[in-house]
Formats: C-alpha cells, sequence, structure tokens
C-alpha cells in the first residue's frame, strides 16, 4: 500500500484528508508517550490484588499473619474492614459495566474476583505478601460456562421474551421455497490491549482524587470514582493522555481503579495497582461466549423472505450483559420478515463487556456465513445473492440510506481482489498441499453520535492550542484534531498543539462506538470557527488592527497569516497581528449539543458521562458505515492449518480526514477479525470455572507472521447526515465479516462448514 | 516473586560451589524460562547463581565430525551460525522456529534443554494445587482438565505434561550428548537426558544438584546434512509446537533405498521423542511417498488420549511423513 509521509506539511490548508503520520508517533516509538503506569509520585506505595481461586461461595476465614510478616507491608484489606462503596448507575443496566464493587461482602461470585488487597512499600513486597494470605473457601456450586450441564438459559430480565422484529416470520418461514438453518459459536475473547491494565491513584488534603489510568473515557470514570467515593465529580480529576490500546476493556474503570483509589484513600498516599497478565484475563471485560441459532428462508431466485436469528449469551452472576448479534440482520438486507429473540445464560463469571464491534463482530459471522451457505445452496455467486437481496432503504425503520456504497464496495473488492477467477466448486483450487478458498462477506456498523466540547486557543506565539478530555486510544485522535484546526484557523499543521485525555479539559463522551473521531472534529472545527471569527472581529474593528476592511468576512487567514481577500494590505503573522492588537490569547469553548440543551449543564453532564445523548446520528436517514470483505486462505490437507494468504477489504466510511489512519483502522480491524476466526478462544476448565489460558502464549493471536498483504480501498464520500465533516465510523467496522470471510474461505477450500470459532486445526483434519 | 540472594559467578569451580553451598539455590542463565517461572511462583529460589559470565562457555565448534555447542551460546547465535545453518539443517531450524526473537537472543543452550512444560495447571501453583510434578502425591489436574496441550506418548498416570523445546528433539533423533560438571566432566547421552516421568514426574533430568550443563555435541552424519525441522502450530510464528517433527535421511547410492533414518517428534509427548520404529520400518526401504507415510503412521503407536489432545495421535505422523518427504525431496 502507498503511504506519501514524506509529503510536505508546510503547505497551507486541507489538511483534513491528507495522510499525515500521527502525531503522537515518534513521542511513543522513542518511549516519551507518558503513559498512565509510567508516571512517577513520590511517596507512592504499591497495590497488589490478591484473587479468589473458587468460583462461587462464601469467603471464610482470611488468615494474614504470613502474609503481615512479610518487610514492607503496610496494609491488608479485606471485604472485613475495606472501606464501604456506593454503586454507580452510569449505563444502562447490564452494557459495558460491571456492577461489581470489590471487598464489599464475603459473596464470591467467579474465580478470580479480588478478595483481598494488599499495600507494601513496593510491588515485589506486596506481591511476595499477597502470594502468602491463606483464604478459607465456603465453596458452592459454579456454572462455568455456556455449555456447563447446569447452565440454564432465561429471559432477559425487562426486555419481551418474544423478541423483537418485522413482518410475519413464521409465516414467511412456512411459505419459504428454501430454508437454512445452522447455529454458530463464538467463545470467549479478550481484547488484549498491549498496555494491562492499572491504576495511580492520589489523594489531595483537600479531599481531590488525582488518577492516572488507561482510560477509552475519562469523564465516564470520572463519574464512576465520584458515585463511588459519593465525592463531587469537581473534586476528581482522571488522567489518560495516552491508552496502549482499548478495545473496550478501558471503556469504563474497573476494579483496579476502584481499588487503588480505596487504598490511597486508606493509606494517604499515592497508590499504583498494576494488574498482572494474568488479572487481566481473570478479571476485565471479555467478550462473552455466544449460539447464535439463524435460519433464513428465501424464493427458488435468492430473495429473502425472512431471517429468524435467536441468540444466546453468557452474561454474569450480577448484571445483565446482552451481547445481541441481531443487529447487522436488521438492516444488511431487503427483508421483509424478521423476528430476533435473545437468552442469557448466568456464569460464575465476571460481568463481560464490549470487545470491538459488540454484537456486530459476531452477527455479522453468523449472518454472512448463512449467507454464503444460503448461496451455495441456491448454486448463486455469493455476491450476486447479496445483490439479489440488496436494501436500497434501511429495512427496519424505512428511512432513506444517507449514504450506503455497499455495491460500490462489493465492485471495487471484487475486482481488486480478482474475485471473477474463483472456482465456486469446494476444493476446485489447490497448491501442492495447500487447499486454497477465496471467501467473501459484508458488513454494517451503526454511526452514532454523542455532542462535545471543545477549547481551542490561539496563543500571542500565533500557535493554537486544542484542548479535550476525549481519548486517542491509538485511532488518531490527536492527529485529524489538529488538522481540523489548521484547516478551520488556516494556520500550519505544526503549529497546532492538541492535549488530550484529562479531565480538566473541556469534556467529550467515551472514546467507544467509533464515534470519537466524528464528534470531536466537529467539536473542534466548530469552537476553530468561532476562534477565527474572534480574531477576524479584531482584524475589522480593533484600533491597532492594520486592516482597513471592515467585516470579518474580507479576510483570509492562509499559512498562519491575515490578510484582506482583495489583496488591499500585506498579510501579518497571526503573532503580530496579537502584538498590534494588544492580545496575548484568544480562548474559545464550544459544545456541540442540541441548540435547546446547550445551556444546560446537568444535559451537558448527561451527554459527556453518561450514554443518555448516544444516538443516531440523523434523525431523518439511516446512517451506516458499510465493508465487503475477500479473503483467500491456504488449508494444509494434512494438518488442517489455515493461513490466509490475501486480505482485500473495501469500506464505506464517508470521507475519510486522514486516509493513513483510517486504513491502519480497517487493517488492525480485519486482523483481529483475523484472530477471531482461526486463534482466540478462552480455555475455562470446567471444574474451577477458572480460564486457563490467561496469558498470551497461550491466548493466541496473530503475529507478524499470520498477517498477509492486506489491501483496503476506500469507496466513501462525505456522508453531512453521519457527522459535521463528512465521515462515518471508521475504527470497528474493519472487524465486521472478517470472520465470516475467512470461514466462508475455509468451506471454499476443504468443502467443510465450521460453525464453531476458532476454526483450529483438529476441526478440519 | 519472593526475596533471593544474586551472585555473578566468574569461574565454574565458584558457580558449583555456590549452588552446592546453598540449598534452593538454582543456575541463571537467560532467565527466560526461571523469571518466568518465578513470577509464576513456581520457583522460589533462595539464590540465583547468574553463570552467563563464565568464560569459555559459548563457544560453538562445527567440526568434520561433531558440533559441540557451548552450554551459554545464545540460541540465536547457534540457529545464525553459518556452518551449522548451511550444513546442518534441523539444529538451526529448530532453534530459529522457537520463541520469539528476542527471546532467542537471551536465551541459552543449557537453559533451553532445562525448560520446564507449559501445562497451565504447572504454572498456577496459586491455583491448582494438584500437580504431581510440582508437588508430588498432589495429582494431575491436566488429567481431566483443558489438554490440547498434553502429552500423549510416554505419558503415565502421574503426569501428562508435554515437554515443549524444540532443539531438544532435534538433538535426540541425531544421538546427541551433554557434558556436565560437577567436580569431574560427565557425558549423558541425550536419550539419558530426558526421564520419562513414571511416578515421579518432578524428576525430569538425572542431574545431581548443582550440576552444570557445559555443552552439548552432536556428531554429525550424512543424515544430519539432510535432514529438516518441520514445526506445526495455530499461528505461523512465537508459538511452542502443537506437534513437530526432526528428520535426516540418507540414502544408499541408488538414491531410492533408505541408508540411515532419523526421527523424532516434539510437542506430543512427555519428552523429546526418539520414533526408532518408524525408523526401523524405513532402514532398507525404498524411499517413497506410500512408504514413508505408512512408515509414518507408527509414530503414535501406543499413544493414549485425554481428550482435547486426541487429534495428535492423527497428526503427528502426519508431520513426519511431510518432514520426511521434504528432505526426500519428493513434496
Ligand atoms: C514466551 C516464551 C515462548 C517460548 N517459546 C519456545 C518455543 O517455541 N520453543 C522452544 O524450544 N522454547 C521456547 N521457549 C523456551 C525458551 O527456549 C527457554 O526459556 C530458554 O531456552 C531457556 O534458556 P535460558 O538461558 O533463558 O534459561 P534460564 O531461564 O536462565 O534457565 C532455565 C533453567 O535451566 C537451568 N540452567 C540454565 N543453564 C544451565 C546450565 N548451563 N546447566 C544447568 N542448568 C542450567 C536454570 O537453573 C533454570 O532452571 C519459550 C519461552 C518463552 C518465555
Ligand atoms: S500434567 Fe504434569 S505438570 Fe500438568 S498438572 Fe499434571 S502433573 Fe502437573
Amino acid at each position: 500500500m502507498s503511504t506519501t509521509s514524506s509529503e510536505s506539511l508546510k503547505s497551507n490548508g486541507a489538511f483534513l484528508g491528507r495522510r499525515i503520520a500521527r502525531a503522537d508517533g515518534v513521542a511513543k516509538v522513542t518511549g516519551r508517550a507518558d503513559y498512565a503506569l509510567e508516571h512517577d509520585l513520590a511517596d507512592i506505595v504499591h497495590a497488589v490484588i490478591v484473587e479468589s481461586i473458587v468460583p462461587s461461595g462464601r469467603i471464610g476465614k482470611i488468615d494474614l499473619a504470613a502474609a503481615q510478616t512479610i518487610p514492607g507491608v503496610l496494609r491488608i484489606l479485606t471485604h472485613a474492614d475495606a472501606l464501604p462503596l456506593k454503586s454507580c448507575p452510569m449505563v444502562p443496566a447490564g452494557s459495558v459495566m460491571e456492577s461489581f464493587l470489590p471487598l464489599q461482602d464475603d459473596r464470591i461470585r467467579y474465580n478470580g474476583q479480588p478478595i483481598a488487597l494488599v499495600v507494601a512499600d513496593s510491588f515485589d513486597h506486596a506481591i511476595e505478601a499477597a502470594g502468602g494470605v491463606r483464604v478459607d473457601y465456603q465453596a458452592e456450586p459454579a456454572v462455568a460456562d455456556i455449555d456447563d450441564p447446569t447452565a440454564r438459559p432465561i429471559d432477559v430480565p425487562g426486555a419481551p421474551s418474544s423478541g423483537m422484529g418485522r413482518g410475519d416470520a413464521k409465516g414467511a418461514l412456512a411459505a419459504a421455497a428454501v430454508r437454512m438453518e445452522a447455529t454458530y459459536t463464538t467463545p470467549r475473547e479478550y481484547s488484549c490491549p498491549m498496555e494491562p491494565l492499572g491504576t495511580i491513584a492520589a489523594w489531595g488534603t483537600d479531599g481531590d482524587l488525582t488518577v492516572w489510568m488507561p482510560s477509552q473515557w475519562a469523564e465516564g470514570a470520572r463519574r464512576a470514582f465520584s458515585e463511588w467515593f459519593a465525592i463531587p465529580m469537581e473534586k476528581v480529576r482522571v488522567i489518560s493522555p495516552f491508552v496502549g490500546g482499548g478495545f473496550g476493556v478501558k471503556v469504563t474503570a474497573h476494579a483496579d481503579a476502584l481499588l487503588a483509589a480505596m487504598a490511597a484513600r486508606e493509606m494517604r498516599r499515592p497508590v499504583k495497582l498494576a494488574l498482572s497478565r494474568p488479572q487481566n484475563f481473570t478479571g476485565n471485560g471479555l467478550r462473552p461466549a455466544i449460539r447464535q441459532n439463524l435460519t433464513l428462508g428465501a424464493s427458488e431466485d435468492g430473495k429473502l423472505q425472512v431471517i429468524i436469528h435467536e441468540n444466546t449469551s453468557e452474561t454474569s452472576v450480577d448484571d445483565d450483559y446482552v451481547e445481541g448479534g441481531a443487529a447487522t440482520a436488521r438492516v444488511m438486507y431487503a427483508v421483509p420478515n424478521l423476528s430476533s429473540s435473545q437468552k442469557l445464560v448466568r456464569v460464575n463469571s465476571f460481568t463481560p463487556s464490549w470487545k470491538r464491534a459488540p454484537g456486530e463482530a459476531i452477527g455479522a459471522y453468523a449472518l454472512e456465513s448463512a449467507m454464503d451457505e444460503l448461496a451455495y445452496k441456491l448454486k448463486l455467486d455469493p455476491i450476486e445473492l447479496r445483490l439479489r437481496n440488496y436494501a436500497s432503504q434501511d429495512p427496519e425503520s424505512a428511512k432513506p440510506w444517507s449514504t450506503r456504497r455497499l455495491r460500490e464496495a462489493y465492485d471495487a473488492g471484487a475486482r481488486a481482489f480478482g474475485w471473477e477467477r474463483r472456482s465456486p466448486e469446494p476444493r476446485s483450487m489447490r497448491d501442492g498441499h495447500e487447499l486454497i478458498g477465496w471467501g467473501m462477506a459484508g458488513g454494517a456498523f451503526p454511526n452514532v453520535h454523542t455532542p462535545g466540547e471543545a477549547r481551542v486557543t490561539i496563543a500571542a506565539d500565533g500557535s493554537v492550542d486544542v484542548a479535550s478530555s476525549g481519548a486517542d486510544i491509538g485511532g488518531g485522535t490527536y492527529t485529524i484534531l489538529a488538522q481540523t484546526a489548521a484547516d478551520a484557523l488556516g494556520v500550519p499543521f505544526e503549529q497546532v498543539r492538541v492535549r488530550l485525555g484529562d479531565t480538566s479539559l473541556p469534556r467529550a463522551p467515551v472514546a467507544g462506538v467509533s464515534q470519537i473521531a466524528n464528534l470531536l472534529t466537529g467539536a473542534v472545527d466548530k469552537t476553530a470557527r468561532a476562534a477565527r471569527e474572534e480574531l477576524l472581529t479584531l482584524a475589522s474593528s480593533h484600533a491597532g488592527s492594520p486592516f482597513k476592511a471592515k467585516r470579518a468576512n474580507d479576510f483570509t487567514i492562509k499559512d498562519g497569516k491575515i490578510a484582506p481577500t482583495d489583496g488591499s494590505a500585506e498579510a501579518v503573522m497571526i503573532s503580530e497581528f496579537m502584538r498590534m492588537v494588544g492580545r496575548d490569547r484568544i480562548e474559545v469553548t464550544r459544545n456541540t449539543m442540541p441548540a435547546d440543551k446547550a445551556s444546560s449543564e446537568s444535559e451537558q453532564r448527561d451527554a459527556y458521562d453518561s450514554f443518555k445523548y448516544m444516538g443516531p446520528s440523523s434523525a431523518t436517514h439511516a446512517t451506516y458505515a458499510w465493508c465487503a470483505q475477500f479473503v483467500e486462505v491456504r488449508v494444509d490437507e494434512d494438518y488442517g492449518t489455515v493461513r490466509v494468504r490475501r486480505m482485500v477489504g473495501a469500506f464505506d466510511c464517508g470521507r475519510l480526514y486522514n486516509p493513513k489512519l483510517a486504513e491502519s483502522q480497517w487493517k488492525g480491524g480485519m486482523i483481529m477479525g483475523m484472530g477471531e476466526a482461526l486463534l482466540e478462544a478462552i480455555h475455562i476448565d470446567r471444574r474451577y470455572a477458572r480460564i486457563t489460558n490467561n496469558n498470551l502464549a497461550e491466548y493466541v493471536v496473530p503475529v507478524n507472521a499470520d498477517v498477509p498483504d492486506i489491501e483496503v480501498i476506500s469507496v466513501g464520500e462525505p456522508d453531512f447526515h453521519a457527522s459535521a465533516l463528512g465521515g462515518k465510523t471508521v475504527g470497528e467496522i474493519g472487524v465486521v465479516g472478517a470472520a465470516a470471510a475467512i470461514a466462508n474461505a475455509v468451506f471454499h477450500a476443504t468443502g467443510k462448514r465450521v460453525r464453531d470459532l476458532p476454526i483450529t486445526m483438529e476441526k478440519l483434519m | 516473586m519472593n526475596n533471593f540472594e544474586y551472585v555473578r559467578a566468574t569461574a565454574i569451580p565458584d558457580a558449583l560451589r555456590a549452588v552446592a553451598d546453598q540449598a534452593g539455590s538454582r543456575f541463571l542463565a537467560g532467565g527466560t524460562t526461571m523469571v518466568d517461572l518465578m513470577k509464576c511462583g513456581v520457583e522460589v529460589p533462595s539464590a540465583l547463581i547468574d553463570i552467563t559470565r563464565l568464560p569459555g562457555l559459548d563457544t560453538i565448534e562445527a567440526g568434520p565430525a561433531s558440533v559441540r555447542i557451548g552450554a551459554l551460546s545464545r540460541m540465536s547465535d547457534v540457529a545464525d551460525h553459518p556452518t551449522i545453518r548451511k550444513e546442518f539443517p534441523v539444529l538451526s531450524e529448530s532453534l530459529w522456529r522457537g520463541a520469539s526473537a528476542q527471546l532467542r537472543n537471551m536465551a541459552t543452550i543449557g537453559g533451553n534443554l532445562m525448560q520446564r512444560t507449559r501445562c497451565s495447571y504447572f504454572r498456577e501453583p496459586g491455583v491448582y494445587s494438584a500437580c504431581n510434578k510440582r508437588n508430588p502425591g498432589s495429582g494431575c489436574a491436566a488429567l481431566e482438565g483443558v489438554n490440547r496441550g498434553h502429552a500423549v506418548l510416554g505419558t503415565s498416570p502421574s503426569c501428562i505434561a508435554t515437554n515443549p523445546g524444540d532443539f531438544a528433539v532435534a538433538l535426540v533423533a541425531f544421538d546427541a550428548a551433554v557434558y556436565v560438571e560437577n567436580g569431574k566432566p560427565r557425558r549423558i547421552p541425550i536419550d539419558d537426558f530426558f526421564t520419562l516421568p513414571g511416578d515421579t514426574p518432578d524428576v525430569e533430568h538425572p542431574l545431581s544438584p548443582g550440576e552444570l550443563i557445559v555443552a552439548v555435541e552432536i556428531p554429525t552424519s550424512p543424515a544430519l546434512r539432510r535432514s529438516h525441522y518441520l514445526k506445526v502450530r495455530d499461528r505461523e510464528s512465537y508459538e511452542f509446537a502443537v506437534a513437530s517433527a526432526a528428520v535426516g535421511l540418507e540414502l544408499e547410492a541408488d538414491g531410492r533405498t533408505i541408508r540411515d533414518v532419523r526421527v523424532a517428534l516434539g510437542g506430543i509427548a512427555t519428552r523429546p521423542w526418539r520414533a526408532r520404529t518408524v525408523e526401523a520400518a524405513l532402514v532398507g526401504r525404498t524411499f517413497d511417498e506410500p512408504t514413508v507415510r505408512a512408515a509414518s503412521r507408527l509414530a503414535t503407536e501406543g499413544a493414549v488420549d485425554h481428550g482435547e489432545d486426541r487429534f495428535k495421535i492423527d497428526l503427528a505422523p502426519r508431520v513426519v511423513a511431510r518432514a520426511l518427504l521434504t528432505v526426500g525431496g519428493t513434496s
């Protein structure tokens, strides 16, 4: 793939849309980017979590005697003496954030649950002492996983047991000429960010709490601390300038953050709590194991009549986390009858949470596999089947699409891949010992929007500061916001500094559901334009201004210089102009709240620290990003090992603010999809209801050698129903459809339909 | 991790004495196994005797009769050694297909032979009390647990843990010897160096406490010159073998009849596993695919599975066959 990082950035204008290398890249690769746990504080002490090793029951006696003899141990907290906490009902019940609060009672809900916290003068002393804590358990029977013989599917509390739908699914199925029914299963998966979870917390003498933690949502974490400890939001500051990968597990604050803050309060000293890699697995945000039963009914000529989607997924003892998979089925095809239903299975696990493209990743895997199966049944090319069912409007809401260039994605992807050379028969292509398979799948991801806030400051030296508490989780927020401000103000890209991930800055909602790029470019654009207007008002009206033009509209700012558009005077550097008008700065803060709510502080809070304002980006149109993915796999006929040799993804994500960054997101997503298709699965020992592969040697994700050349193609066009600047959601769509395309390619290669991910060798041997 | 003493040894006698003098002390080479197991709580040494500064133990001599590799040679140095790469491919291949580049740059050949199993139950002593290898007599949690990675050959009711090493598979196939020091030098044939679990899975080697590996020696042979290491795993790199084979082949002057053949298996046995029955079935026979495939099936004769690891009984013979066909030039 071509990159153009050497492109000069000095030229003016239109930085948006260019392939600019990430602004934080050099700091990251040279170790100068300060990640949360690298922060140094005087007087800091270290906390280590002791975890339960049984999955269910009660904590009996905890014997601390041996642990307390370890030198340097300062305190060991258990449920007997830990600070009582308030719950944080931050987000709708069961979504994203667990309700579990550690060390509040003697009940054990899962194997790996924090049951004590050792605080010591050093990390090593704390670890040593943690190993010396002796716990008696009163173990009770546990439900280990979705396949446990004692697991019992239940309706989702509060939801209709019949599910949702349109038309008459039952009738349509009975009448359908061709039917396809299959069950697709996916295991528990973990998002495995390189940077493990961990927290540094410090309380000030005035009761202020400062927290350094990796967070996709500093405002959300701030709210959580405020609720847990019953202190005002203003008293909490969360600092998270860099996030070493989140993929969902850093959307909300978890037990590590809470325990660090609790210990810091007890100790009256800053506390650092770093989770070990195994603790990252045994205590935080896994995608649950899911069974999707899919039934398709179609006419002889391949017109879908009905889709029935039945989902059963794991949740915890305490919460009703729902990872539904039907959302993609609802919008992907013009099918008049559809029903979807959802069941939950309570297992002794921590509450599942989001993993990149929650719902869509697994939903598209099932739907797009089923479409492939149907295509074979009908002897139709899989693209042809999809085109025969192309939805020209949203089949769910009957609203027009804002933009849907999915047909173009099928076309461009197929052309780049060479799809027309595919011989449709399974096992018909081979190279020596390798069976070759070509598969494809499509995907959709909803484009949601939440308001945001930004501050833009033009300094006396002409430099520009952009500030927001929003996160850069690696996607490139730093870079695109600098591009946005540079364009809006007419200054060079290098002149813009962006600060992020700190709740002392203007507020932003979660960097989740791939919304942050669109909502923050919108907020920064609006704010920067307001700052520009203030600058030009000075140019047209201030006594010190060298210009005669009397209207702000009569000026142009280019390359950081102000000039009258008609050329009647020399251009003046912004810094020089600031001196002339006697200003040391121009500072503007704006938000993108709906006009009638913009002035309400409580509404704004809800926007930034809850999901209340998160919703479709358009009232009149259905807005989604779309993709078509094409994959070549090679399956060794002796071993059953699958290797992906080529991937092509064609994406409609609207306007790309920075193609280089967007392409990286797509490719990263496709690679993650490859892991889900072929490698990743949490293993649970049912006797202990415990994760056995709680490390990166045994929880296998793709490594460089697994990743082939990946070609990504943008077929999008600006979509102003989707966002202020015309972009659609980018960050998660790459995962969506990747696993199905691979599974379909495996079928094409081998003639074997594996409906249980990951597709490991023993399933193909 | 618990407190321990750290001693840097500068001469072999010092190192031996340091270990002899203190119960619970251990040699530290590259640390990639040792420190890892200390973090897991499996190893709780009272002292670490750093042997990496001992002089003269990192030499590699690739002579006409044998290849001698000092115990402190790094995996990467051996893998990249020009003569070894060119003349004795299985030695290089079995090393560079192991671990990752960073680990191979740290890890030594002596430490490599002493690496421990990856059994999840072995590696979490704070959670699983039943592990005969860690704690003799406590039982074996893996027998009825998650055991896809476990062994189907050489197991006993007390332990089914796989020996995960790759290089040792090559050593076993080519009759290497391990040289050790404990005051006086001793030569241990590689077949005697790895013991079966039997009733004592905690014992993996015939080394007495404080005995130091100083070198391994591999006699050269025409089969070693026509050798190959094939490693099959879920992902393409940085993973232990699901099944692997080290093979070598020598044909008679007719270019068809097998004079010498070597086969050893990795990833599926409690020790690096020499498949002598496969070799015996091939020597003197004409080298062709049906013969090789039929003989390879003997590789897992007598194998016992534990559920999830069952597929390896079928997989391993296919790996052996492919490896042989590759060196034979018919694959
Ligand atoms: C993530 C990971 C992946 C890996 N993947 C693979 C793989 O795919 N294939 C593979 O083969 N290996 C793999 N390994 C294992 C690796 O090869 C070994 O850890 C390494 O070779 C050990 O060498 P070392 O010098 O670091 O030993 P150390 O860790 O220093 O020592 C290991 C043990 O050997 C003892 N010891 C060391 N030197 C001597 C000596 N000269 N005499 C007597 N005793 C000694 C030590 O006391 C200790 O008990 C992997 C390891 C890790 C951590
Ligand atoms: S297989 Fe061996 S190492 Fe694993 S638990 Fe059983 S006894 Fe321990």
